[in-house]
């Protein structure tokens, strides 16, 4: 590229540039700025009103020592690890069951994917009855005729996140299943013929052939239940309101309630800080890592 | 409450749509009464105010205070403000009225002569803020309150207790009766509350004001409080398999005999009316939990923001003199089960639970409430530690007083 050409560069597709313009100041003031802002706001001793009045490192050490952001963390990771880990494994196998070729399958995709259009405030009520033990599956159960049949996982301060996670996973799994058999079927069908020749069983042939060739794929998905994770807030608050007790709190709950219910946005942003600094550092990386070579590719 | 609400919102609309050269002023007034008996209380001051020639229109946010707080809030400060909006009164508007976005009614208050009427002097105390006047109180709710079944009680074959203590030993003979002894509903601030209430009981009216009005972390560590601690630990075993989150859905446990009682404010009396039930036959209660009979003056409270208006400046005027007209009081908390906030009404319909309220108002003893006395900060920090508390059976008294200490010494 010589010199003359770079005045060329920056006018090349001008309409287009200027056309992007408001995007790029909304992104910029919005994202970014109100980022800086909250960052800014979560040293101060903001109560219901921002106030430029600097307690320097207080409200992080006042979030460190609150038993309820650490429960809040701990059901985050959780929750993270059953969602992630169920809803890619379930997803991919229902799809690969469907791949099979079989009869109905719009029927089943239909059924399947059905949960995906009901909000988390509906699916979190649908589950609390569910879950009920004296309306729901317990009640089920033991009317016919299994007496001590117990299952009462939101009233159960050390199971209940895991009953969150199940409304989660019911909700969420059959989008992950789209994902899954798109991939699927773009796998090229010469390849299966190519595995069959040679031999190879079935599920090696997903295990160490497909799945490494839907890697894309994979990523997509990954990012969309990664995103879904974080800001998890309002499947908690239809299903158990962070109960019993705070057993199901999940730092996005923690933001709303001590910045609106508590008045006091400094300790609100900097729990909010403290969530995008823990996306921040599991992002970063990855991004580099992803993206990063492309430049000069 | 959804389908209100719905029509709430269209009226809204409606009257942005077509607010013409009209007589009448549309006033919104915010509130989150939504319950079956206090809908049917709001209704009465709606119904006094479009008397006046003013409309008012209907506001409710469904939840509770929580949820609506913000709402009201964020439209305050967002540039949104309604006619009018309800808050308990104390601290919650504290840092709206200092930002200076709401109305001063000292004038108003001077000319109606509101010092006189309004009792207990502490109420209006409440609205004071800086030497003026910002809110108007419109009943006195009280959280001091056992609500007891007596169809619980026949059913266990036990005697109706008269205090908290032979409420506690007879829990384990309605326990055997497969009853609830004591409905605690999920809901954080339900927790809190009762824990507020058995700190008067227990504790008493010196224990309480020492640890939230003069915020002695040292005194709320020691032994005196952990007293009460044990107290709850008793109220935390009986309630232990209370499956409901509303308080009023907890009420009802009461209600229908499902459950032995609940320390409850004297709203929930609303939904014994509202259920057809007679007080003293086929429910009791309790003030002071029978130990010691005092009422906090908390309460409910209307605050006006600043408008740019003048019709509707003048009709927030119009409403505000409503609220106080002794009709308006008298009608108004028979419906909500709340006490009026001046002497000189006339209750000879009420029913015996709020003569005994009335009867101690009138004896004087009252004590302030936690929302005059902490921030919402502080009351967020005690909701999160006895919600867990009730909800965690191996929660030991001693973590949990310290943690309560904690708070306590870092209040404002």
């Amino acid at each position: 590229m010589s010199n003359s050409e770079r005045p060329n560069q920056l006018l090349r597709n001008l309409n287009a540039k200027v056309a992007s313009i408001p995007m790029i100041l909304t992104a910029l003031v919005v994202f970014v700025g109100g980022t800086a802002w909250t960052v800014l706001y979560s040293f101060t001793n903001s109560k219901l009103l921002p106030r430029l009045n600097f307690v320097g490192l207080d409200q992080y050490y006042r979030l460190w020592a609150t038993p309820r952001w650490l429960v809040s963390i701990e059901n985050l990771l959780i929750y993270g690890v059953i969602s992630l880990l169920f809803s890619l494994v379930i997803g991919f196998i229902l799809a690969a069951l469907l791949d099979q070729k079989i009869r109905f399958e719009d029927t089943f995709r239909t059924i399947f994917l059905y949960p995906f259009a009901l909000s988390f405030i509906v699916t979190g009520l649908v589950w609390q009855w569910l879950l009920n033990p004296d309306f729901g599956i317990q009640r089920v159960v033991r009317d016919l005729g299994w007496t001590s049949f117990s299952f009462d996982p939101l009233y159960n301060s050390s199971i209940v996140i895991y009953g969150i996670s199940i409304a989660a996973l019911w909700q969420g799994t059959g989008l992950i299943m789209c994902l899954m058999l798109a991939g699927l079927r773009g796998i090229d069908e010469d390849i299966w013929k190519a595995a069959r020749v040679d031999g190879i069983p079935m599920w090696k042939t997903y295990l160490f052939i497909i799945i490494p060739m839907m890697r894309p794929v994979f990523i997509t998905t990954l990012v969309i239940i990664a995103a879904g994770i974080v800001k998890v807030y309002d499947l908690v608050v239809a299903q158990t309101s962070g109960g019993p007790g705070i057993a199901s709190e999940v730092p996005a709950k923690y933001v709303y309630d001590y910045m609106f219910f508590a008045q006091n946005l400094g300790q609100g942003f900097a729990a909010s800080t403290m969530m995008l600094l823990s996306v921040v550092i599991v992002i970063v990386p990855w991004a580099y890592l992803e993206f990063g070579g492309k430049k000069h590719g | 409450m959804r389908y209100k609400f719905l029509t709430a919102a269209f009226a809204a609309t409606a009257a942005l749509n077509f607010a013409g050269p009209a007589a009448a002023t549309d006033l919104e007034v915010t509130h989150w009464w939504t319950s079956g008996g206090e809908a049917a209380a709001v209704a009465e001051l709606a119904k006094a105010f479009d008397a006046t020639g003013n409309h008012w229109v209907d506001g409710a946010i469904a939840g509770s205070g929580g949820t609506a707080r913000p709402i009201m809030i964020s439209r305050i400060t967002g540039g949104d403000p309604m006619g009018a909006t309800q808050f308990n009164h104390g601290r919650q508007a504290e840092e709206l009225v200092q930002a200076g976005l709401m109305r001063d009614l000292t004038d108003l208050a001077t000319k109606e002569k509101w010092t006189e009427i309004v009792r207990p002097k502490s109420l209006l105390d409440s609205c004071t803020i800086g030497g003026k006047i910002y809110c108007v109180p419109v009943n006195i709710h009280s959280w001091q309150w056992l609500w007891l079944s007596n169809e619980a009680f026949q059913k266990a074959g036990v005697p109706m207790p008269k205090d908290w203590n032979e409420f506690v030993s007879a829990a384990p003979a309605l326990e055997k009766a497969g009853i609830i002894p004591l409905a605690v509903g999920g809901q954080p601030w339900q927790a809190s509350g009762a824990f507020d209430v058995l700190l008067a009981a227990v504790g008493g009216t010196d224990a309480f004001l020492k640890v939230y009005r003069d915020k002695d972390a040292k005194f709320a560590g020691g032994p005196e409080i952990a007293k009460v601690f044990k107290a709850a630990d008793d109220a935390r075993k009986m309630a232990k398999n209370t499956n409901v989150q509303d308080w009023n859905q907890a009420t009802n446990l009461v209600i229908t005999g499902k459950a032995g009682g609940q320390i409850m404010g004297d709203w929930a009396q609303g939904e014994f009316q509202v259920a057809g039930k007679t007080a003293g036959k086929d429910y009791t209660c309790l003030p002071g939990l029978g130990l010691n009979e005092v009422i906090a003056t908390g309460g409910d409270a209307f605050y006006f923001p600043l408008l740019k208006d003048a019709g509707k400046a003048k009709a927030q005027e119009v409403l505000a003199e409503t609220l106080l007209d002794p009709k308006t009081q008298v009608a108004f908390n028979l419906k909500k089960g709340s006490l009026p906030v001046r002497g000189d009404v006339d209750l000879n319909t009420a029913n015996d639970c709020m003569k005994k309220g009335l009867a101690i108002l009138a004896k004087g003893a009252v004590i302030p409430w936690t929302d005059q006395l902490l921030s919402q900060d502080s009351q967020k920090q005690k909701e999160d530690l006895f919600s867990e508390f009730f909800a965690k059976p191996d929660m030991t008294l001693e973590e949990a007083q310290k943690r309560f200490a904690d708070i306590i010494a870092s209040a404002d």
